[in-house]
């Protein structure tokens, strides 16, 4: 007889939710029944509220089974899970779960599928296709196809992926570099930790054709300290690709990268402010131009993307621009690791085409929220991006879509909020958050949010409610057109749209529509 | 965990020195050995890094990981963002402020417990989330917090 697989998660979000002791108690049952089990860490798929969720394979595919817990185990043996069999936990197979079964998964394909540290096993999901094609068209043409492709930085911003590699490889220097933001800040956003800690050759696949593409044999990812798993699995596979000389400084297209490390600074989720604390200084905003294209890190052009926009790559290149341009809405095309969060009912990752609506992600796909009372508000985009009353729930989830209604989908967290929340102090918050996180250097970010954070206080108080309404939206209209970055120019997002969408938070009267 | 050493130190900062942009890969390696951040450390790692005191001591002030004190035996990290927010993180913020009578950033009067505030564990779909020592928990209530509060706290 075989040994019995078992796929079992150890995304971080698995592991706060106890998979690690799940674990112990197979090892237990493996000892007390004389079996020999084949365990296989895998990252997570991404259906939290069903984690940790274990997966046993059997001759006609795989069974799910979740949410387990280690007292589970003994009960799953004697209804037979290993050999598929029912049990009030048995899910069935897991592409059947509605949530999954509905989403587009390109870029999450492996995620909580494969043994994340095996080369071999990515390679027989379909990893390193990509690699090998960019490597048959050459760099030029490869960068033709990300261009064709669509593809916008996913980290927020959705500047044109192809544009930046090109303009990166038409610069002359004797170093490039590739630097991957994997400062992944936002509040409600989790995929670059998902993928890291489930898929981390497909990064390291898309910083070498990344690499190959723009003329860079050096690549830098750096990930904030507050994701130890993700910095974990991430070494372990750069070391691992080392060792099987895919990195390094041989071959024909020499390439390698480190992890540098964050150190609990949100601003240096900006791009600048990322080159210079890589360079080991205080991580403060950098004036553009020049742009990093040109002058990036260590002064030398440097190309600086998102994990996702970097991990999309692969795929891209393995199946053709033309399959990912085929999806989604307007101008912003393929798919989108949309992660639900918060009160949610069901929280998770969900990779779509481009273009469901708010609504249809928060109420359908989303089930609502997780303490069953009515959904209130919805923040899209971390802290920087607004808060969405019910009244915009039908905004299809597109970068233009979101800029008309003055939201972002940056990242693509969604935080469910239901009706106990009180969006005064949300407002508070994001400004405090601001005047916490600020690099300090341009004057609207570093004085403008600790002044937000007073006049927003004084109206909580009930001084002068209207005069200071107007005061804050002033200073939320100096902020945005006169700071420096993304940090101070986007808190009024949140500020404003709780103000405007729900004036009775502040004690003030609902504009007449 | 270790007391000063300024050998130690020393070696440490050699060690970590050797990359590009090397600042925060010492101090998080100070730090590792350390705890924390001691000022002692500093004029070393200037003069490593060939940088004034003030220069470094604006790169460590600058970041929220370096503190500048050492905590206490455990370090209980509560997430302060907005999915946990929304899953009533400022309760249990409140929670575990009051039952070690402290603020942000201290440790208890005994030693044993360090609270300290992060924005986002990336694991906002099982909110709220803390970390204890490095062991991230989700879906935390009021009872599994004092579960965990009980365990940092013992003697």
């Amino acid at each position: 007889m075989t040994t019995p697989r078992i796929f079992l998660p150890r995304d971080a979000g698995a592991l706060a939710l106890g998979s690690d002791e799940v674990e112990q108690a197979l090892i237990a049952a493996e000892r007390r029944r004389g079996i020999r089990l084949e365990i296989v860490r895998t990252g997570s798929r991404g259906l939290f509220w069903l984690e940790p969720m274990i997966e046993v394979a059997t001759p006609q595919g795989r069974v799910a089974y979740g949410p387990v817990t280690a007292a589970d185990i003994e009960p799953l043996f004697e209804a037979g899970f290993l050999e598929g069999g029912p049990h009030p936990l048995r899910l069935g197979p897991p592409e059947e779960i509605p949530f999954l079964k509905r989403q587009t998964r390109l870029t999450f394909a492996r995620c909580g599928i494969v043994d994340r540290l095996s080369t071999s096993d990515y390679r027989a999901h379909g990893g390193w296709r990509g690699l090998e094609r960019a490597r048959s068209l050459g760099p030029a043409a490869t960068i033709a196809e990300v261009t064709k492709s669509g593809l916008r930085g996913r980290g927020g911003a959705g500047f044109p992926t192809g544009i930046k590699w090109r303009t990166t490889a038409d610069a002359r220097a004797p170093q490039k570099y590739i630097v991957c933001n994997a400062d992944e800040g936002d509040s409600g956003t989790y995929a670059d930790r998902m993928i890291m800690e489930g898929d981390p050759f497909s990064l390291i696949e898309g910083m070498m054709i990344a690499g190959f593409a723009v003329g860079a044999t050096k690549g830098f990812v750096y990930i904030r300290s507050e994701y130890p798993h993700a910095i974990e699995i991430l070494g372990r596979a750069i070391d691992i690709a080392r060792r099987e000389k895919i990195l390094g400084s041989a071959g024909e297209a020499p390439f390698d990268l480190d992890i540098r490390v964050g150190a609990g600074a949100y601003v240096c989720g900006e791009e600048t402010a990322m080159l210079d604390s890589l360079e080991g200084k205080r991580g403060q905003v950098r004036a553009k131009p020049p742009l990093p294209a040109h002058k990036g890190l260590f002064g030398r052009p440097t190309v600086i993307n998102n994990v996702i926009s970097l991990t999309t790559v692969p795929a891209i290149l393995a199946d053709g621009a033309d399959a990912y341009r085929d999806l989604g809405l307007g101008r912003s095309r393929g798919t989108m690791p949309i992660q639900l969060a918060g009160n949610v009912k069901y929280g998770g990752l969900f990779e779509a085409a481009f273009g469901l609506t708010l609504g249809e992600l928060v109420d359908d796909i989303g089930g609502g929220t997780a303490t069953g009372r009515p959904v209130r508000a919805v923040q899209v985009g971390g802290p920087l991006g607004a808060y969405f009353p019910r009244a915009l729930f039908d905004t299809p989830f597109d970068y233009e879509a979101f800029t008309a209604k003055n939201g972002l989908i940056g990242h693509g967290g969604v935080v469910v909020f239901d009706d106990t929340v009180d969006l005064a102090r949300q407002a508070r918050f994001a400004m405090e958050f601001c005047s916490i996180e600020s690099c300090g250097k341009c004057t609207p970010c570093r004085i403008g949010s600790t002044r937000g954070v007073e006049v927003i206080d004084k109206i909580i108080k009930g001084e002068r409610r209207a005069d200071n309404a107007a005061l804050l939206a002033d200073l939320c209209d100096t902020m945005k057109f006169g700071s420096l970055c993304a940090l101070g120019g986007f808190v009024p997002y949140p500020v404003m749209s709780a103000l405007t969408y729900f004036p009775e938070d502040f004690g003030l009267a609902r504009k007449a529509a | 965990m270790g007391p000063w050493d300024k050998d130690r130190a020393e070696a440490i900062i050699a060690a970590a020195s050797d990359v590009e942009g090397a600042a925060l890969p010492i101090l998080h390696a100070l730090k590792e050995e350390f705890g924390f951040i001691p000022e002692e450390a500093v004029p070393l790692v200037a003069a490593r890094l060939n940088l004034s005191r003030a220069e470094l001591h604006g790169i460590v002030t600058f970041y929220h990981d370096f503190r500048r004190a050492a905590p206490g035996r455990h370090t209980l990290k509560l997430c302060r963002a907005e999915a946990c927010q929304s899953m009533g993180a400022d309760a249990l913020a409140a929670q575990a402020c009051e039952r070690l009578e402290i603020g942000w950033g201290d440790t208890s009067a005994d030693g044993r417990v360090t609270l300290e505030p992060v924005f986002c564990l990336g694991l906002c779909a099982c909110a709220p989330a803390a970390m204890l020592d490095g062991k991230v928990v989700g879906a935390l209530d009021p009872a599994k917090l004092g579960a965990l509060l009980d365990r940092a706290t013992q003697p």
